[in-house]
């Protein structure tokens, strides 16, 4: 696989592409098809591409196995911290509007939507990753 | 076996083909699922929350304590996966 000099030139052109399109994906998330579900495996399925076109352990010794997990807590964060910023603003749980009228910024509402949907990315696209670290590595634990 | 499996499949399939013809033709602006509910968000979306796509505005806005769980439900997911594949030490 690795001496495969056609598949390891495309991809190395392609994965960039790709996840410049999966962070279009999310962020066009508000006015149009996108959302951060769709955008996040679309990351992940650039890392596949990588791990097919240049091997696991190539892969593994830039991403870290315990650093992707903490990147997916990191996503569930940032969504679960707007809810409780809303709660702090006096509104109920993932209130935007209250945060909104608290901060007194016209189309904040729009803008957190967008917020919340790089967190999903951000967790979906660490949750994919591991999943695939885990199930095609055999087990092993990452360097 | 096999024949009981058969005769099963057949059954619900044959269930399921005269359960088509009620249903209502597609893109029909008369049928249920466009009636009630449809119309009121497509109404009330841009003055709430002011943004274009209405599915992110139901998704992420008027359901998202729903969507939270959903994000759990994969993060759950890739815990589970790290717990009962990865070899030897901590997650």
């Amino acid at each position: 696989m690795m001496e495969n000099v056609v598949i390891r030139t495309v991809s190395r052109l392609a994965v960039p592409f790709i996840q410049i399109f999966a962070l279009y994906v999310i962020v066009h998330g508000a006015s149009g098809a996108g959302g951060g579900f769709q955008g996040g495996v679309v990351f992940a399925a650039s890392f596949i591409l990588m791990i097919i076109a240049f091997g696991m352990p190539n892969v593994r010794r830039r991403i870290d196995n315990r650093g992707i997990m903490w990147l997916s807590v990191i996503g569930i964060a940032i969504y679960a911290g707007i809810g409780f910023l809303a709660l702090l603003m006096g509104g109920n749980f993932l209130e935007y509007a209250a945060i909104e009228a608290a901060l007194g910024i016209p189309h904040l509402h729009g803008i957190l939507i967008d917020l919340v949907e790089a967190g999903i990315g951000i967790a979906v696209m660490a949750a994919m990753v591991s999943i695939i670290f885990d199930i095609a590595g055999n087990g092993e634990e990452s360097s | 076996m096999k024949t009981k499996a058969l005769i099963a499949v057949l059954f619900i399939g044959i269930i399921l083909f005269w359960a088509v013809e009620d249903m209502p033709a597609f893109g029909d602006p008369e049928a249920p699922a466009t009636q009630y509910t449809g119309q009121l968000y497509v109404d009330s979306v841009l003055p709430d929350i002011g943004i274009d796509n209405i599915v992110t505005a139901i998704l992420a806005s008027y359901r998202g304590f729903d969507t939270l769980g959903e994000v759990l439900v994969i993060f759950t997911a890739g815990i589970s996966v790290a717990l009962l594949l990865r070899r030897g030490g901590r997650l």
